[in-house]
């Protein structure tokens, strides 16, 4: 039986469809992981699954239950790390996991769950005293102190800095090899590409792709072709000047020209043999695989420009 | 698998984690605990000489402000605590991390409500006691039992009161201002600060609320020329009544989630909606 089975999953809020025919499964011990730009609907997805939120319409079920009902028994089995969720300042980093520890059937010692999430030496500081970053290692630690057999994480690692990210992707990984199941939705592709075992885009309330991540690569079957842009040429006029060279669109960020061809020889030669025309150097040329980023931007380019009020609420 | 914790642990638990957190916040403690001691303390020093008429008989008013304060201080602790603290807690995300724990959502009012129940007490105690050490309160011990009783009654129906008013202001932004505006005018007019008129139109209007009642039934407790057990029956079911409305509209609204900013009513509001569907 999967631990998650979503069946054209449907939300309102008035008139705004912030989840539109979202259907998709997670295995028991998978980690899963929902991308999608701001408004996407990947909170709205998340906290139907977590019982915070009703479906309007469609069939959910986690881990056998029907989270609707908010049981007790299955809050016993989740944890849930949501995106901006407070903790009592006034308490310290022991005090909030023994209070919320108490609650389980099952939780790990706070001293585990405190070396998990690196926060031996600030356990006896209080929540209000730690830095943003320290402060989302709290929600990590309260996520895990249940210990789950499903975790959510709601964009888990935003305002950590490398290495906090990086303790973080392992205790993730840790737990993920320890069969606990994790649905996570994030904004950094290489987080997505380091720790899922499946992505699932999200754009608009639906669901654009799901495949591993690097199936979703491989299925763009393109190439990267980037360089910066020359001095003599203005950002307005580079998708004018490059575009029939490269003959695919062009993206533009800052000095960045970028593009994802299918065959990269013969517009680097196309590129190339312009410049030498020019006599102008395309400084930082490279040609590189795809990454899941260059998917992702393919997969929510047009959406990205679509109607503004079809925004959902994230 | 392990069993859960009893309800009885998970409460006390919930109890002791809310005390804890009252008394860390330096700004409810004063106002709930340490104004009203002030105010006892100040009320006398100016007044404390005077006396109020009760059936035709001169009381002195520093009895008069013990009880009125000490109900004062009860109502403090149930109704504007509950009424300040929740909507901050709900705002910041704390009740709805604490909905997604198997803790049963009834732990955690009980909890929540117990403890300023036992605030409510201990405030209580705490001014009688210095009434009875200072201003010449009398304690008669037959009207102890009412004292207690009509304590319970009160700090049920206030805390009840206070978890409607939870779930009808929007944000904790306006919760200050909604449980001063509610509770600061009736007081002046409710004979806590002051004695009113029994005659009076605003003791018609103070009549309608559930303070005037729970005070008056309180101070009388601590009067010596109001005779018998000191039981005020019409009183009390008049404040419970109130307590009951209040619980009915908590049940019905109450939302662990914040509900975000206030909807915009009025002229501008009206216009863009027009504008929007035109």
């Amino acid at each position: 039986m999967a631990a998650i089975e979503v069946r054209d999953l449907h939300k309102h809020y008035g008139d705004n469809h912030a989840v539109r025919g979202v259907s998709f499964d997670v295995r028991p011990g998978e980690v899963y992981a929902l991308l999608g730009p701001n408004g996407a609907g990947k909170t709205t997805v998340v906290e139907i699954l977590e019982g915070h939120r009703a479906a309007t319409s469609g069939e959910v079920s986690v881990l056998g239950f029907d989270p609707s009902k908010a049981e007790r028994d299955f809050r016993d089995r989740i944890g849930v790390v949501l995106q901006s969720s407070g903790v009592e300042n006034e308490f310290t980093v022991r005090e909030v996991l023994e209070i919320y520890g108490s609650a389980y059937r099952t939780r790990r010692s706070t001293e585990e769950v405190l070396q998990l999430t690196g926060l031996e030496a600030k356990a006896d500081e209080r929540v209000g005293s730690l830095s943003g970053g320290q402060r989302r290692r709290v929600d990590l630690a309260l996520g895990i102190v249940g210990t789950p057999d499903l975790l959510f994480l709601d964009e888990p690692t935003t305002g950590f800095d490398p290495s906090a990210r990086r303790l973080a992707w392992d205790l993730i990984e840790e737990l993920g090899a320890g069969g606990t199941t994790v649905l996570l939705t994030t904004h950094y592709l290489d987080e997505a590409e380091h720790l899922a075992d499946r992505v699932g885009v999200l754009a608009h309330g639906a669901l654009i792709a799901e495949d591993t991540p690097s199936a979703l690569i491989d299925g763009i079957s393109g190439t990267v072709v980037s360089f910066q842009l020359p001095e003599s040429i203005a950002p307005g006029d580079a998708v004018a000047t490059f575009g029939p060279l490269i003959d695919a669109p062009v993206r533009v960020s800052g000095r960045l020209v970028e593009a994802t061809v299918e065959h990269s020889t013969s517009v680097v030669q196309r590129l190339t043999g312009w410049a030498v025309e020019q006599d102008i150097e395309l400084a930082g040329l490279s040609v590189t695989r795809a990454s899941l980023e260059d998917v992702y931007l393919q997969l929510t380019d047009h959406d990205a420009h679509g109607d503004p009020t079809q925004e959902g609420t994230a | 698998m392990n069993p859960y914790p009893t309800d009885v642990s998970l409460v006390a638990r919930q109890i002791r984690y809310q005390l804890t957190y009252f008394f860390r916040i330096p700004v409810a403690l004063f106002f709930t605990i340490i104004l009203p001691i002030v105010m006892l303390v100040l009320f006398n020093a100016i007044f404390g000489d005077n006396t109020v008429s009760v059936n035709g008989a001169e009381w002195p008013i520093r009895q008069f402000y013990t009880g009125g304060l000490a109900a004062f201080t009860a109502v403090s602790a149930t109704y504007s605590n509950i009424g300040n603290m929740v909507p901050i807690r709900r705002d910041e995300g704390i009740l709805k991390r604490w909905r997604s724990t198997p803790l049963p959502t009834w732990t955690y009012l009980a909890g929540l409500i117990g403890s300023s129940i036992i605030l409510a007490f201990a405030g209580t105690i705490l001014m009688i006691t210095m009434g009875a050490a200072f201003y010449d309160l009398s304690i008669e011990w037959q009207k102890m039992p009412a004292a207690f009783v009509t304590l319970l009654v009160g700090v049920a129906a206030f805390a009840a009161l206070g978890m409607a008013l939870v779930s009808v202001i929007k944000t904790a932004s306006s919760s200050a201002a909604v449980v001063n505006a509610t509770i600061l005018p009736l007081a002046f007019i409710s004979d806590v600060f002051v004695s009113t008129d029994d005659d009076g139109f605003l003791n018609t209007v103070a009549n309608l609320f559930p303070l005037k009642p729970f005070v008056n039934a309180f101070q009388d407790c601590f009067n010596p020329f109001v005779d018998g057990s000191g039981f005020a029956p019409d009183k009390l079911a008049f404040v419970a009544a109130w307590g009951v409305a209040g619980a009915l509209v908590a049940i019905k609204r109450f939302t662990w989630e914040p509900s975000g900013a206030a909807p915009r009513r009025g002229r501008r509001a009206r216009r863009a909606a027009a504008e929007a569907s035109a």
